[in-house]
């Protein structure tokens, strides 16, 4: 279990070394609280059909158990935050949930659990606009409830990489799958076991290290 | 189920684009049932005032301690914000949606009670974050 105040042993956060030491007591969520000096947020979505594994993934690296909970929203896609909306038949909700990893004594992540479905990207912009990526994940038996959400990626320019969940009787060669998805060779696909965290924590890594890539790319290509 | 690839496989390019799912079921929760009538009483029938400028990921953190007659979701926050933590583990915690969740706190951040540390970049922006920061990020998840 990573802890929030341990990020001496990452050789990373040498301006944060006046951090407190003791750990705190656990808070009600079961994990570790934030370091003190906690003040950059930083969101990744898993985004996958239902039962792919989402939860299981996010449990997997999680430093609390996961929490869920949801937003309401009008049929137009506007976020409700005036109640007066809420008691009409043209609200709907979404729920999601979300885990958290602390990356150093400032920075922590937040990994999100989201359906893929229709209504949930209404509210994209409003939950999850400056997410640094999504994980897709799909279940080979089940591709096509990963098309929507990969199609909504592409158009909200969000980067992405692809996880195959290994559910134990998957045949299919990549090529296959990438075929099926339609997806482009510089989007990384990668097999996972969400169950297990060195495998969950892979996919992470692989999603980032695809973002450090296209940020490096980006910035070179702007000089 | 056919497979990827074989005659006839669903492929992404040809489908409508919005395959059709059964609806999900999700066993009720507590906090989720609650009528209108109540969040709207959590609120005082507010709508948003500076409730956006919170992020799902601003971290939270109490100014003072909760005072006798306030209201209670008010001290329920400020007792869970003894140290930085997300809106959307106060939203969770509390049980209330995200929308109702960043109202409460819009009300506690105009009286001074609690400060917010947004995402440092900004939201807007479609723009990768800096390599730097993804080392970051990946050192941390390497160590995990
Ligand atoms: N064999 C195998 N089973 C898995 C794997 N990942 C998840 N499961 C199982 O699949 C089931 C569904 O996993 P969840 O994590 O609840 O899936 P989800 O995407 O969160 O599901 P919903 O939130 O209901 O849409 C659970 O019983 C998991 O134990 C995997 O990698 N391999
Ligand atoms: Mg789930």
């Amino acid at each position: 279990m990573a802890s929030a105040t341990s990020d001496a042993t990452t050789g990373q956060a040498q301006e944060q070394a006046q951090v407190p030491a003791p750990r705190p007591a656990p808070d009600r969520t079961g994990g570790p609280r934030l370091s003190r000096t906690a003040d950059n947020g930083l969101k990744i979505v898993i985004v996958g059909g239902f039962g792919v594994g989402k939860t299981t993934l996010v449990r997997s690296v999680s430093e609390i158990r996961p929490l869920n909970t949801e937003e309401t929203m009008t049929r137009a896609g506007e976020a409700i935050d005036d109640l007066s909306e809420v008691s009409g038949k043209s609200s709907t909700t979404v729920a999601f949930d979300f885990g958290r990893i602390s990356v150093d004594a400032r920075t922590v992540l937040y990994l999100f659990g989201a359906p893929g479905q229709e209504r949930f990207w209404f509210l994209w912009d409003r939950l999850f606009s400056g997410t640094l990526g999504a994980v897709v994940l799909v279940d080979t038996r089940r591709l096509a409830d990963s098309w929507y959400a990969i199609d909504r990626l592409e158009h909200h320019g969000t980067p992405f990489v692809v996880a195959r969940n290994d559910f134990g009787d998957d045949n299919h060669t990549d090529a296959q799958v990438r075929e099926a998805l339609d997806l482009p060779d510089h989007v990384p696909m990668v097999t996972c076991d969400a169950r297990n965290r060195t495998s969950a924590k892979y996919v992470l890594i692989t999603l980032v290290e695809h973002l450090h890539a296209l940020s490096t790319t980006a910035r070179e290509s702007a000089q | 189920m056919s497979a990827p690839g074989t005659p006839g496989a669903p492929d992404r390019r040809t489908s409508p684009g919005r395959p059709g799912r059964p609806a999900h079921r999700k066993a009720p929760r507590p906090g989720r049932d609650d009528s209108p009538d109540r969040l709207y009483t959590v609120t005082g029938g507010r709508s948003r005032t500076h409730s956006d400028a919170f992020d799902l990921v601003t971290l939270v953190v109490a100014e003072c301690d909760p005072t006798p007659g306030m209201q209670s979701e008010h001290a329920a926050i400020l007792r869970m914000c003894d140290y930085p933590i997300a809106v959307v583990e106060i939203a969770a915690e509390l049980g209330l949606p995200v929308g109702i969740t960043r109202i409460l706190l819009a009300d506690l951040l105009d009286t001074g009670r609690i400060s917010a540390r947004h995402p440092r970049s900004a939201p807007e922006s479609a723009q990768l974050p800096e390599p730097e920061l993804l080392e970051q990020v990946l050192v941390g998840l390497r160590n995990l």
